[in-house]
């Protein structure tokens, strides 16, 4: 009876929130076909190409606007005249900050649309995700961020840094310029944990020393303890893998703990100029950040890249390094397809073996045919007030990738 | 020396922060039993008020009363998140009364629309509210010991509220009709008393009190969409732990918890003091299911 009876009371709300989710699934749905300018039936004279990035949740503040990046290539693409002769068309998917998300979505994007390759993915997490569903459906992967290493797969191209593009060669400058005394602060995922895993080996073998290791679930919002507990242990510099929302909290907490640049050197791996804005450059002035490139990066193409893109979305967004590197990565997709002459992934990677390269805002990008990374410019800069970067150190030219950072003893055990 | 007191003062900071979030809830979900799953949005709303305000005052008011715009952002988050509330009530709460499971459900699904409505209106990136000058910076005690301007304002502003909240129940005629008809509605119906109207009004006094946790919560973090998904669990679990429908059960329940995290916290990590914590509310709830401040009822329900 009881049973019933709760069932009976059920079936109402059941009601409420199957129609509420068909609504929210609707909004979705009609907001990816407002993007797609052309009918979506694979035609003989487009190509299908997935955005896959988290517009909602904790990620969005920073995948969005890789996604506008990304579509920005694809009309240049398509204005001057198209791949093969075909226009591209964007389907775009939410990975909504939920890594299982990611692979269903992945999935669809594959089997459903059956597009010609990917572009998307931030976190190292999603990335992983999606790894199994690229490589069961033999799709391409373009991953634009910087991230942890120790993965090479043939279904995805890396042109984000791997750590010896950013984190390696920031250690060991920290090192020399900072201080020798460490603080590692996280989010609690793959990127952060296996970062640090390399940068403690690093310290062992270099000469630093570890003083403390903290990691906060992603959305951590209360910072004051982990900052009483590095004022405790008074390190020189405070190495910020945080990912997301996390990173404007424990700015501003930072700063209101009385601590500023001049006592400890924060060096930010994932805050780049659209993380500033959110977190607000008075909070970050004087700071660190390793990249590829900044929105001051001093080329002819950058100066064309950051014009375009604010004409495109209006003059008070900013371009960053993984905005900069999901652009370019559609360039470099179109170039190995041209070299193929079809969107058939194992002839895109064939074409990717003979060494693409494209000269994007950061300089000339190419890809490694060993293990399908880039070819970047290392680049140190600091956090000026008006929320923009201003390069105190350079690799000065593109390094080879990597990503197992073979050759390198203390790196034998990881 | 330093480092503990400055750890006392943490777990104070931290239960305070508990307490503003989950005080609109003790009146919405403790007083009226709806489970109110949009709680986490109101707040979200609150902290946009904040937003838009500074943008107001950018534009139109000159710099110099620029530091006030968070005097004029507190009372307004008030308003605005009480205005959605009292619209909340009336097209849906209010058919949703006695039945907790369906209110969950539907709150649940208000809260992802007010999500995308944010989304679609300031934007998926968040968003920078640059504090109030005379708020940054902290109390220098010792060398080491700074207490921030920000944590003394939210603790100066919850006591604040607490006081507005006990004024507002014990003190004044509506406050007495409000306990009346919660405690027993057909005798305070019997008794002339609208008890609709006074659903309506508790329900958006509870929803303001949301809103001025918002705004005070710019303060400390980023305001984004999904602000209010951060801080939803927490609200419940102090009201939860504190005692279903007593006030001082929640600011209980707020100190225990907070002061318990930031302990744990300080002792092992963030994830494992939050692990810790969740398991000793369990433990303790299987102990005492009715939480620490049980109201002791003749009603037969």
């Amino acid at each position: 009876m009881v049973k019933k009876r709760l069932f009976k009371r059920l079936t109402p709300a059941l009601a409420i929130t199957l129609s509420l989710g068909l609504l929210v699934s609707g909004c979705g749905a009609t907001g990816a076909q407002s993007q797609n300018t052309a009918p979506s039936q694979a035609s003989g004279d487009t190509i299908k190409v997935g955005i896959l990035h988290s517009l909602s949740g904790t990620m969005a503040i920073s995948e969005v606007s890789v996604k506008d990046a990304e579509l920005m290539a694809i009309d240049e693409i398509n204005a001057s005249g198209g791949v093969l002769g075909k226009k591209v068309v964007p389907v775009i998917e939410d990975g909504a900050s939920d890594w299982p998300t990611f692979a269903e979505k992945a999935k669809k994007l594959l089997q459903q649309d059956k597009v010609a390759t990917i572009f998307g993915c931030w976190t190292s997490a999603s990335r992983k995700a999606v790894l199994p569903v690229v490589e069961e459906n033999n799709g391409l992967l373009w991953y634009p961020v910087q991230y942890e290493g120790l993965e090479s797969s043939k279904n995805i191209v890396y042109t984000g840094a791997e750590p010896t593009e950013q984190i390696v060669p920031a250690v060991s400058w920290l090192l020399k310029n900072r201080g020798k005394d460490f603080y590692l602060l996280g989010s609690d995922y793959v990127f952060p944990r296996t970062a640090n895993k390399i940068i403690k080996a690093q310290l062992k073998a270099e000469g630093g020393n570890l003083v403390g290791e903290e990691y906060t679930p992603l959305g951590h919002t209360d910072y004051s303890t982990i900052i009483n507990k590095i004022k405790a242990a008074k390190p020189k510099v405070i190495f910020n893998t945080l990912n997301g929302d996390s990173n404007v909290a424990f700015f501003k907490q930072l700063r209101d703990a009385g601590i500023t640049s001049k006592d400890i050197t924060v060096m930010s791996v994932s805050v780049a100029e659209e993380e500033i804005r959110g977190i607000g450059a008075e909070n970050m002035a004087g700071d660190l950040a390793v990249w590829n490139y900044f929105q001051t990066t001093n080329t002819p193409e950058n100066k064309a890249f950051v014009e375009k893109y604010k004409a495109k979305y209006g003059n008070k967004r900013v371009t960053d390094d993984p905005i900069e590197a999901g652009y370019f990565g559609v360039y470099l997709w179109a170039e190995a397809v041209k070299k193929a002459g079809t969107t058939d992934v194992d002839k895109v990677r064939e074409a990717l073996k003979t060494g693409i390269e494209y000269k994007a805002p950061e300089g000339l990008v190419k890809i490694e045919p060993e293990n399908q990374h880039t070819w970047k410019t290392v680049r140190i800069g600091e956090v000026q007030p008006d929320g923009m970067f201003k390069e105190i150190w350079s690799s000065g030219q593109p390094i080879k990738p990597n990503p197992y950072l073979k050759g390198l003893d203390w790196a034998k055990g990881l | 020396m330093d480092t503990l007191l400055l750890q006392i003062f943490n777990g104070l900071s931290v239960s305070s922060i508990l307490l503003l979030i989950a005080l609109g809830l003790a009146i919405t979900f403790g007083l009226m039993k709806v489970i109110n799953m949009a709680h986490g949005e109101l707040i979200m709303i609150g902290a946009y008020v904040a937003y838009v305000t500074q943008l107001f005052f950018i534009k139109y008011v000159s710099k110099e009363f620029f530091s006030f715009y968070f005097i004029v952002a507190i009372p307004l988050a008030f308003v605005v998140s009480a205005l959605v509330g009292l619209l909340l009530e009336n097209v849906l709460i209010r058919f949703l009364y006695g039945r907790p499971l369906d209110s969950l459900l539907a709150t649940w699904g208000v809260s992802l629309i007010l999500q995308q409505l944010a989304r679609n209106i300031f934007g998926a990136p968040n968003v920078d509210v640059v504090s109030p000058s005379w708020l940054n910076g902290g109390l220098r005690i010792t060398a080491g010991l700074q207490l921030p301007y920000k944590r003394l304002f939210i603790i100066a502003m919850v006591v604040f509220c607490i006081a507005g909240v006990y004024f507002f129940f014990y003190h004044t005629a509506n406050g007495r009709k409000i306990r009346a008809v919660m405690q027993n509605r057909e005798m305070a119906a019997c008794l002339g008393i609208p008890t609709r109207k006074v659903d309506a009004y508790t329900f958006a006094f509870g929803s303001g009190l949301a809103g001025i946790a918002g705004c005070t919560l710019s303060l400390l973090g980023s305001i984004g969409p999904s602000l209010g998904t951060y801080y939803i669990v927490d609200a419940f679990m102090v009201v939860v732990l504190g005692g279903v429908g007593r006030l001082i059960g929640t600011v209980a329940g707020a100190l225990s918890i907070g002061i318990l995290n930031t302990a744990l916290e300080f002792g092992t990590t963030a994830t494992i003091g939050k692990v810790l914590v969740f398991s000793i509310v369990i433990a303790f709830l299987q102990w005492r299911p009715l939480g620490l401040f049980a109201i002791r009822s003749r009603a037969l329900d």
